[in-house]
């Protein structure tokens, strides 16, 4: 139950190619993000899935059948959209019944399991009302109460969370996570925020203009991105890429090291001067201007005695450099 | 508008404009209600003297009221009933994607451009014609009688022409409000299972039902007065068969120039308009809020 195939998938409307040749398998019960920039055909490949485009090229299949033309109604998958999409007039009881009412169930098994879903979310008291009545993150939950109760072979959740704000955004990922633990299916999540990409996956595949960059877990993201621009995409803040002399000291065409991995040393290669100064406490980020290198963010600890003007000296972490050859491409 | 010179400036800025409406208004209602109660016929100026309610027993008692009562009622709900249900078919079929959409968009909404006594002449002349008209032409074709449709079916071909002109209007407000219909709704329906039937019964007729209150409650109105329609095509004949309200009160007063008589019957229309929008508040008007 709950595997996805995609092979050399294409969508191109009106002749512009959205999806350049998608090759994926996304195994049962896993939690896979689609990340990338806006434009880069990652909503497009999910209602590709779902069903609600026609792929131009390539097949999908689910569960090992061939889904390729079957209706979204008849391949099994359940959406969250970014609106939520509920229906207005119709109460969350309802709203949540609606599939299960399509599919013809008889009353009482629709009512256990609307009942039984609102428990899990948490909407037993607003069962009554309508979707006007009720705040964004309550929506939201109506919308994957909506997709539960069906029961699917897998959820596709299409930036779900870029409708609410900060705060409610970081407990509704921490639920959502919480539901594929104790439901175990596929889920496929796509979303532009890579923090979001990297706190949920089990695996996390970056797009870009329509083709796959790089696939892996979010640490295997992290540690060795393939190219620049899964380098560039994934970490906060950005890793640093520095070109030139720089980086062909070290045999490479771009060098990249990432905020985190570089400290304060009194003998460090790197001297120059500190600009931005941000303090949060926690941590401080640092923007310096290295002579020869150009500017370098750095992440260190929350409690350094620098500001503004303040002369520094760097080492990045020998063995967590990043080294990229001519056409970005990692360098072993 | 928040301090209380502003407010003030705001009213005395406002109150032309309220006046002039108001005076426009309860100018003409005044007069019709004073010369209900008065006997005033043209034919014998100078002999006006106030009569009470005699005008306006005499309404009630002539035998072509309850006919006219009737009749308006009739031609409202039908044309009513034709424009909602067709302007929401139309509305539906304009949304979909088509060659040519904007051009069938102009042509659909083009009747509306037609004044009333012009496209019931066209119709009266070239259409419904039991000699030279195209539907007579039809019937003829197919070896069929010729049906005379202003002596056969009056109110009924009447509410036909009255329904081709308000079509337009229905569908444009009614397509407007397609316009706005969510398109994640209709694609969440559409994984959750529902197919176009239960789409259209369970997220497009809903998100219609306001458009379709506006409609009704606009029509109404205008519908209550049709009159040249009537005047150009029947003449509210034969007999009472298709005389109207509107056309009773003109017969009355411009006919048999009984201004008293007139007048009462005015404002028994007034009246009448009133009770129905009052019922159509009480049925449809919860749709509009919120």
């Amino acid at each position: 139950m709950g595997e996805i195939v995609l092979s050399e998938v294409r969508k191109s409307f009106g002749g512009v190619s959205i999806i350049q040749g998608i090759d994926l398998v996304i195994p049962e019960g896993e939690f896979v993000v689609f990340v990338g920039p806006s434009g880069c055909g990652k909503s497009t490949l999910l209602r590709l899935i779902a069903g609600l485009e026609d792929t131009s090229s390539g097949t999908i299949s689910i569960d090992g059948k061939d889904a390729t033309r079957l209706p979204p109604a008849k391949r099994g998958l359940a959406m969250v959209f970014q609106s939520y999409a509920l229906y207005p007039h119709m109460s969350v009881r309802k709203n949540i019944a609606f599939p299960l009412r399509m599919a013809g169930l008889p009353a009482e098994e629709q009512q256990r399991k609307v009942e039984a879903a609102a428990k899990v979310l948490n909407l037993t008291p607003y069962l009554d009302r309508k979707p006007s009545q009720l705040s964004g993150g309550q929506r939201q939950r109506v919308a994957i109460g909506r997709a539960i109760v069906r029961e699917p072979a897998a959820f596709l959740f299409d930036e779900p969370l870029s409708n609410l704000d900060a705060a409610l955004r970081v407990s509704m990922r921490q639920e959502i996570s919480e539901l594929h633990h104790t439901l175990k299916t596929t889920m496929v999540y796509v979303t532009h925020d890579q923090v979001e990409a990297m706190t949920m996956a089990d695996r996390i595949v970056v797009l870009n203009a329509g083709r796959i960059e790089q696939v892996g877990s979010p640490l295997e993201l992290y540690r060795s991105p393939a190219n620049l621009f899964v380098a560039g995409f994934i970490g906060s803040p950005k890793m640093n890429l520095v070109e030139g002399a720089e980086a062909a000291r070290h045999g490479a065409h771009t060098l990249g090291v990432r905020p985190e991995h570089i400290d304060i040393a009194e003998d460090g290669p790197w001297k120059g001067m500190v600009g931005l100064c941000e303090h949060l406490g926690s941590d401080t980020f640092l923007k310096v201007e290295v002579e020869g290198v150009g500017q370098i963010n750095v992440r260190v600890g929350g409690d350094v005695p620098l500001r503004h003007g303040s002369q520094v000296s760097l080492a990045p972490q020998a063995d967590k450099l990043h080294r990229f050859d001519a056409a970005g491409k990692a360098m072993a | 508008m928040a301090t209380q010179a502003s407010r003030i400036a705001g009213r005395l800025m406002l109150s032309p404009a309220v006046v002039l409406l108001f005076l426009w208004m309860i100018v003409p209602l005044g007069m019709t209600i004073y010369f209900s109660f008065l006997r005033f016929n043209l034919l014998m100026p100078g002999t006006e003297e106030f009569t009470g309610f005699e005008n306006y027993s005499y309404f009630f008692t002539d035998p072509a009221f309850w006919p006219a009562l009737v009749n308006t009622l009739t031609l409202v709900l039908g044309v009513l009933v034709i424009t909602v249900v067709g302007g929401v078919a139309l509305a539906v079929l304009l949304d979909q994607p088509m060659w040519g959409q904007g051009i069938v968009r102009i042509l659909v909404i083009a009747p509306f451009f037609v004044m009333p006594s012009v496209s019931a002449l066209v119709w009266k002349n070239m259409l419904m014609n039991p000699v030279n008209g195209l539907f007579a032409a039809l019937a003829r074709a197919l070896g069929l009688q010729p049906i005379d449709f202003f002596a056969s079916a009056p109110l009924a071909s009447i509410t036909a022409i009255v329904a081709w002109q308000w079509l337009p209007f229905a569908t444009l407000i009614l397509f407007t409000a397609m316009q706005s219909l969510d398109r994640e709704q209709m694609e969440a329906a559409e994984m959750d299972g529902a197919g176009p039937i239960w789409r259209f019964v369970h997220l497009t007729l809903p998100h219609l039902m306001r458009a379709m209150t506006v409609v009704v409650l606009i029509q109404t109105i205008f519908l209550l007065s049709v009159f040249a329609e009537i005047l150009v095509t029947t003449n509210g004949g034969p007999g009472t068969a298709s005389t109207t309200l509107t056309f009773l009160v003109y017969m009355q007063s411009m006919l048999q120039f009984d201004v008293g008589l007139g007048s009462a019957g005015g404002i028994v229309a007034v009246i009448l308009a009133n009770i129905v929008a009052i019922f159509l508040m009480r049925m449809i008007g919860k749709n509009l809020e919120a």
